[in-house]
């Protein structure tokens, strides 16, 4: 048989350049140098506006040792102050998500009409407006401190997107889990926390991870009504010190390192829920 | 209560899913430790039939009475019926985050109380009965169909139920599967167990059921003795439907 040219369908082959284009080597020292000039060129602008880099005065804002000993500084206070509103917000946000899932899977009219516009309601107002009704229309109103009124504002935020993501996990639950379970006479609160529950973690795993970075990030704006959090901290320390750049790139960074680690942290135990 | 008296009572059930007519006028008496196979076309009602009977489905018209307890949308006996009801589905419906014990003892301790000693006892004597005693601690995941259909079994013998349902137990089974769950529904027939199965397989039929049940259209045709339904089937519906069944 002889050789033949290739039958039916052949692709074109690219031109030169954009093969060459396409090659990892090419793809990762375009994105350095584009990376590169940007860095180049933002250190220029801050060098032609005469910016004092003054990066040695960043670590005591992490802690001191002095004659006194240790002491943490004021951006690992702040970051300590982060994690317990952000833990204590989404603490809230997970049980108000759940009542509200509840709520819209009961078949109660009155129930799902409430979810309904709950989720709405939530949905389509910035964070900012709903955090000044907290401040200070609640606020006044429940004699909410700032402190609760962050923490209630963005639990109730979250709340409505973690609803959405406990409502799709207990659907993707098939009907022959219930039938299975009512049909040892299991009763609906039972067959939730016994059979369904414990299911849909595996599938809401994921989505609730992104949910706690998304909490942790906008936990940011309650500096707007300075509770003492990483964000209001990194302020203050610059209004002493006129330190922006130093200081905004290292609370960025505080934020991203706690993001990672718990992107890192549930993926591990989502390894282990995923076994059988 | 009468031991003669009928343990499953059907009088003129009727169901309706939007316009589409499921069950028609259905009457049947099931007595205390009677197997009846139930067949038919698919479509003809014979899953709707079984799953009201355990209170899955709400029939919309006529009186169901099953074990002593009226059952009617909403009646507050419902799961003290399906205590008394066990069902096996087609799909198995597995618990697959519990092991097969775990599967086998979260009715006897959840529902009915029980510790968990006597229920993981229970248990381990139910799986000797359906003969996989060795997979009590996988999950469900692990087994074949033909042995997760088994623990489906022994889940609801755990229940200690009066009344076992089988929607097309085998259906979903390879076929090299089949024989293996027909033998412990053949065994259980023979312990006296009150039982309602829709089902393909004639050969189960003809060996265990004292009484055949023809559905088509959501009607019950034909009700008879299995040597009576098998030799002189009285309608023609239920003559064609055996021919296609039994030709091979």
């Amino acid at each position: 048989m002889s050789t033949a040219a290739p039958q039916g369908y052949v692709r074109p082959q690219l031109p030169l350049i954009s093969r060459i284009f396409q090659t990892p080597a090419a793809s990762v020292s375009i994105y350095l140098v584009v990376v590169g000039l940007i860095v180049y060129s933002a250190f220029n602008g801050a060098q032609a506006m005469g910016y004092n880099w003054q990066w040695y005065r960043v670590p005591q804002y992490f802690y001191t040792l002095t004659d006194d000993g240790f002491q943490w500084g004021e951006i690992s206070i702040g970051l300590v102050k982060t994690v317990e509103l952000s833990l204590l917000a989404f603490f809230f946000a997970v049980i108000l998500g759940l009542c509200v899932a509840m709520l819209r899977l009961s078949g109660l009219v009155v129930g799902k009409a409430m979810a309904v516009v709950f989720l709405e309601l939530v949905r389509n107002m910035p964070l900012l407006v709903l955090l000044y009704l907290f401040y200070y229309v609640l606020g006044p109103i429940f004699e909410l401190d700032r402190y609760w009124a962050s923490i209630l504002c963005l639990g109730v935020y979250h709340g409505a997107m973690v609803s959405e993501i406990f409502r799709a996990g207990i659907n993707a639950i098939p009907v022959g889990q219930w039938e299975g379970a009512r049909s040892i006479g299991m009763s609906k609160p039972q067959i939730y926390r016994f059979i369904v529950l414990p299911q849909t973690v595996r599938f809401m795993l994921p989505p609730l991870t992104g949910e706690a970075v998304n909490m942790i990030k906008s936990s940011a704006i309650v500096s707007v009504i300075a509770v003492a959090e990483l964000t209001t901290i990194g302020r203050n320390i610059i209004s002493d010190t006129y330190m922006s750049f130093e200081i905004w790139f290292t609370i960025a960074a505080v934020y991203l390192i706690v993001t990672l680690i718990l992107s890192i942290g549930v993926s591990v135990v989502e390894r282990h829920y995923s076994v059988h | 209560m009468n031991d003669d008296a009928p343990i499953i009572q059907a009088s003129g059930l009727n169901k309706f899913y939007g316009r589409f007519q499921a069950l028609k006028n259905i009457n049947l008496n099931v007595k205390q430790g009677e197997r009846v196979v139930v067949c038919g076309p698919s479509g003809s009602g014979k899953s709707t039939l079984i799953r009201c009977i355990n209170a899955l489905e709400n029939h919309d018209a006529g009186r169901l009475v099953v074990d002593g307890i009226e059952v009617y949308e909403g009646s507050k006996q419902i799961r003290n019926l399906r205590q008394e009801v066990g069902m096996v589905f087609q799909q198995f419906n597995l618990f697959p985050h519990l092991t097969v014990l775990e599967n086998l003892t979260i009715g006897p301790v959840r529902v009915r109380k029980l510790n968990k000693q006597d229920a993981e006892r229970n248990a381990r004597k139910y799986l000797e009965r359906v003969h996989i005693p060795e997979q009590a601690d996988k999950y469900p995941s692990q087994l074949s169909g033909g042995q997760q259909q088994r623990v489906a079994i022994a889940r609801s013998l755990c229940m200690e139920t009066r009344i076992m349902l089988f929607d097309e137990p085998t259906s979903a089974l390879d076929p090299e599967m089949i024989n293996e769950v027909l033998d412990v529904m053949v065994n259980l027939a023979d312990t006296g167990m009150t039982m309602v199965c829709v089902t393909h397989e004639m050969g189960f039929a003809r060996k265990v059921a004292d009484t055949m049940v023809f559905m088509d259209q959501g009607e019950i045709v034909e009700s008879a003795p299995p040597e009576k339904f098998f030799t002189e089937p009285e309608t023609e519906r239920c003559k064609a439907f055996l021919k296609q069944i039994l030709v091979h």
